[in-house]
């Protein structure tokens, strides 16, 4: 009853096409953001910012940019995982660089960078599409890892072959290296990550983002009726590739502390931000949201129910979840292809309607 | 001749062979690109099923022993028996035919008519619950196949090349196994495809899937049909590098080998998919033979892929696939 | 300038002044391998007249209207637009220059709510870059607000109000095919290319589309070219028709006269050819 358009009249195009165009959802945003920013850091410890809540803010960053170029513009892309690969080695040779330079700008500046890898990766979709694009960015994946796992000079000739992340300090408390605390990390992430959901909103809301969805839904006549695709796609490929960028960079940087691109930033991570896309819903901000929380929190309650409660092995456990994510897939591509967010939506439409569904 | 010309050709022969275990993957890919339009990216990881099964079978585990002692408490691992060889591929064959008919069943039939790229997706998400249901089914830890394929040195090659070259050649003669069965694999595909009366409806949906629903034939079962004989092909290429490597979970990250294969042979060329595999075979271990002095090893991991694009921003349609024509 | 011969145009039967040529078609001839679909054909568009192209299936309407909307390019001949030559360009590019189209098989974005369909027409009148659109703010925010205001006034002009914020998925055939002309209409086109705007529809649609049409023109004097099967329709909307066959033109003129012309004649039904 108290979720309803009726009576909240648009006088104004601008306020009818607003994010949250029913007063109930745009009082909920804001509650969501002052718990955000004002109650979880007050809360927030160690095993929480490590296990569920970073992670989550981190990857959703992934999700968002992979959900432009997927969701928005039909670009089918599995190389994710090297493009936060490119965010986390730009970063460190930033940092390592120029010491001096601000850990917020090392982090946008990564995303930069990777913006211009992706943008050289996305070339090849001005002439292929679907699943041999897909194969186009398996090189990328594939290309880019070898480089930062051969090539000395990415992890600077370090004898692990790895690089770790030199502490820095944002308004004098530390974010990265041993000495960041949960509630700083939180932080970071927290801001980087509205940041992100509200740019990709804008730029989706917008004409840019309605050309990326007329290439999606249909690029021959989006040709015709003047949409440039080299425009288009490279726009959503850079915009994506940014925001991966600057997740990978978080991931390093804040969360990891260390990492080898082989090991953190393998195809499997391409995969995991794909399944957040998926699941969360395509074409969805909400929906990246809803994929990254699913695919963080899910395993980790798996794992507390099947391992610490039920006290199976903990590689059953492992298989088990790997079982039932690729099962969830299919159930979502087949009853649900917009995933959570539709779901969602659909939810909201009932409500709107009730108690009196005519 | 000199020694760098004959570690070359070494190479190259070494790199036919592994070509041929490509090609192998990339043909089950091809069969059910063409029959369905899907691009199956379980395949590998259905070669890997296979493998799984057909040494649990042939040892006697007992199917989900690990689960079942998590849920129970018990401590059951093998039958106790040991299947022989030749029961225990046929066993998998029919695991592999109930696997297709599950996936029509349940997964393409609700998915008829979905966009190329949400069907991708899709084998994305089977690939997965694959990988966890033969994980689960028969455990994770690598496991040695043999069938009683001959292995090792193949000595008519060594003594054949050393008398040609004073230098002997090293191919397994597994590999050489390899090759004379994938050439009797296509061999029959394509008569199987050429001349029965299934194999013209499956050419025939592939083609058009509704003109051929029109005239009767079933969707469904033809599905299935492909669905199976991508099974088989799985099984055959699982044997291969089972044999050779033993049963791990690797073996599924070949699909993604056979990717660029397609991509050079075409998606719907059965030779293709051969010639596609032998290139990039060859082609890999000569540019890592070549390059590894100047910019380090390990080139294999990327080389394919790179040709790949490379082909796909000149030729699209490979080398051998029909022209794509776009229309409004 | 390459065009010298831009007469002072005409008057139509119903009074309304047809201005000079908007578009010269010359000598175009268009082929796929060995097929021929267009065979050496030359004709004009006037500005301000509603110009039909008919024939039977296969002559070679729809590869024409592909000519003219830059997909196709012809291997001979030349388009004349403005009175000048124009050099091979992208489809994008030429609607760019202000040329909009609807298609014969609907090609609306389904993903799309009607008013993002038909916002997505006039893309080129918002020249926000990335960064004021990534920020939404200044131009970006202005310009979404006054092309909403442009695209609000072709909703009502089509009568489309109550399914503003439907996904097109959702909508019935006749209404796609409106919401596919307000995306033309909303690209404010000096020439308006419709393919078939009127096929698959029932009496009472299609009276509606010519009103429309009629409409359209009357109150934006936009030029319009259009493809129709419907021998009724096409002879009560249009100025002047083009018959094609296989590939060649056959008759040019104004509904009167090509009604009278032996080869369309002969075409349509189908006299003997000896």
């Amino acid at each position: 009853m108290l979720y309803r358009e009726a009576g909240d009249f648009k006088t104004s195009y601008v306020a009818d096409s607003q994010t949250f165009p029913i007063k109930f959802d745009r009082f909920g945003y804001y509650a969501i953001l002052a718990i955000a920013f004002l109650g979880i850091p007050l809360v927030i410890n160690d095993y929480w910012a490590n296990s569920i809540v970073v992670p989550f803010l981190i990857y959703t960053i992934a999700a968002l940019g992979l959900n432009i170029l997927i969701g928005y513009c039909g670009q089918l892309s599995l190389g994710t995982g090297a493009f936060m690969a490119v965010g986390a080695y730009g970063s460190y040779k930033l940092m390592t660089a120029f010491p001096e330079l601000n850990i917020i700008f090392v982090i946008i500046a990564a995303g930069v960078i990777t913006a211009g890898v992706g943008v050289l990766f996305g070339l090849p979709s001005l002439r292929i599409k679907g699943f041999y694009l897909a194969v186009a960015t398996l090189a990328a994946q594939f290309f880019l890892i070898w480089l930062f796992t051969r090539q000395a000079w990415f992890y600077n000739y370090s004898p692990t072959g790895m690089i770790s992340a030199p502490t820095r300090e944002v308004f004098g408390f530390p974010v990265t290296g041993p000495r960041a605390s949960a509630v700083s990390m939180y932080m970071i992430c927290l801001c980087f990550l509205v940041a992100s959901a509200w740019l990709a909103r804008n730029l989706t809301r917008g004409t840019l983002g309605r050309q990326w969805m007329a290439i999606r839904d249909m690029d021959i006549a989006a040709e015709i009726i003047g949409v440039n695709p080299l425009m288009a796609k490279l726009t959503a490929f850079a915009v994506s590739s940014f925001l991966i960028g600057i997740s990978g960079a978080l991931l390093f940087t804040v969360y990891l502390g260390a990492a080898e691109a082989g090991e953190a930033f393998g195809i499997d991570k391409s995969f995991l931000v794909l399944f957040m896309v998926i699941i969360g819903g395509l074409g969805s901000i909400f929906g990246a949201f809803a994929g990254a929380a699913f695919l963080i929190v899910g395993p980790v309650m798996l794992k507390l129910l099947l391992v610490n409660t039920l006290g199976w092995p903990t590689d059953l456990a492992a298989h088990l979840e790997i079982m039932i994510i690729g099962a969830l897939i299919l159930v979502f591509l087949i009853v649900e292809p917009h995933g959570i967010a539709a779901l969602w939506r659909t939810i909201k439409e009932k409500l709107r309607l009730w108690p009196f569904p005519y | 001749m000199p020694d760098n010309l004959l570690f070359a050709m070494e190479a190259t022969l070494n790199g036919l062979t592994a070509g041929v275990m490509y090609a192998l993957v990339a043909l089950g890919f091809v069969l059910i690109f063409k029959a369905s339009g899907i691009f199956n990216f379980a395949q590998g990881v259905m070669a890997l099923f296979a493998a799984l099964t057909l040494v649990g079978l042939q040892s006697g585990q007992v199917p989900f022993a690990h689960l079942i002692n998590a849920i129970f408490g018990t401590r059951i691992h093998h039958f106790g028996w040991n299947m022989p060889t030749l029961l225990a591929i046929p066993a998998t064959v029919l695991v592999m035919i109930g696997l297709a008919i599950l996936v029509e069943r349940f997964i393409l039939k609700h998915l008829v008519n979905q966009e190329p790229i949400i069907l991708f997706m899709a084998t994305i998400g089977l690939a997965y619950l694959l990988e966890g249901v033969g994980d689960i089914m028969w455990g994770a830890e690598v496991k040695a196949l043999d069938v009683g394929l001959p292995k090792g040195m193949s000595g008519a090659v060594d003594d054949l090349t050393f008398g040609w070259f004073g230098y002997g050649f090293y191919i397994d003669r597994l590999e050489l196994w390899a090759a004379g069965i994938a050439a009797i694999l296509v061999a029959s595909l394509t008569i199987f495809s050429q001349y029965t009366k299934q194999g013209r409806a499956l050419r025939a949906v592939a083609d058009d899937h509704q003109a051929a629903l029109s005239v009767g034939i079933s969707l469904r079962f033809i599905w299935v049909l492909t669905w199976s004989i991508a099974g088989i092909v799985a099984l055959v290429a699982g044997i291969m590098w089972g044999s050779k490597s033993g049963v791990q979970f690797s073996l599924s990250l070949i699909a993604l080998k056979a990717l660029p294969v397609l991509i050079l042979g075409g998606f719907t060329s059965i030779p293709g998919a051969i010639v596609g595999g032998l290139i990039i075979g060859v082609g890999e271990k000569l540019f890592d033979f070549y390059m590894q002095p100047i910019i380090g090893g390990a080139t294999e991991n990327w080389f394919a892929y790179m040709l790949a694009l490379v082909f796909l921003l000149f030729r699209p349609q490979g080398l051998f696939g029909e022209r794509i024509i776009e229309r409004v | 300038m390459l065009d010298t011969q831009s007469d002072e145009g005409y008057i139509t039967a119903d009074g309304r002044k047809i201005g000079g040529v908007a578009m010269e078609m010359r000598n175009i001839t268009l082929r796929f391998g060995g097929v021929v679909a267009i065979k050496d054909i030359s004709f004009d568009i006037r500005w301000g007249e509603i110009r039909a192209i008919i024939g039977p299936n296969g002559a070679g309407k729809s590869s024409m209207l592909n000519v003219i909307s830059g997909f196709y390019h012809p291997q001979e001949g030349e388009v004349i637009y403005k009175g000048y030559k124009r050099p091979k360009m992208k489809p994008y590019q030429v609607a760019r220059q202000g040329i909009a189209r609807t298609f014969q098989n609907i090609a609306l974005f389904e993903g799309m709510s009607v008013l993002d369909n038909i916002m997505t027409g006039r893309m080129h009148h918002m020249k926000a870059n990335m960064l004021q659109q990534a920020l939404w703010w200044g131009r970006a925010s202005r310009e979404e607000d006054e092309n909403r205001e442009q695209v609000e006034k072709i909703i009502d002009f089509l009568e489309i109000q109550h399914i503003r914020k439907t996904p097109v998925a959702r909508l019935p055939y006749g209404l796609k095919k409106r919401v596919e002309l307000a995306r033309a209409l909303a690209a404010e086109p000096s020439i308006l290319l419709l393919d078939e705007p009127m096929a698959g529809m029932n009496v009472e649609e299609k009276e509606d589309m010519c009103r429309f049409i009629l409409d359209v023109n009357d109150e934006f004097g936009t030029t319009t070219v259009l493809i129709e099967h419907d021998m009724g329709v096409v002879m009560d909307l249009s100025d002047r028709v083009v018959v094609m066959d296989y590939g060649k033109k056959i008759g040019d003129g104004t509904p009167d006269e090509v009604r009278g012309n032996e080869d369309v004649i002969r075409a349509y039904l189908g006299v003997s050819h000896d």
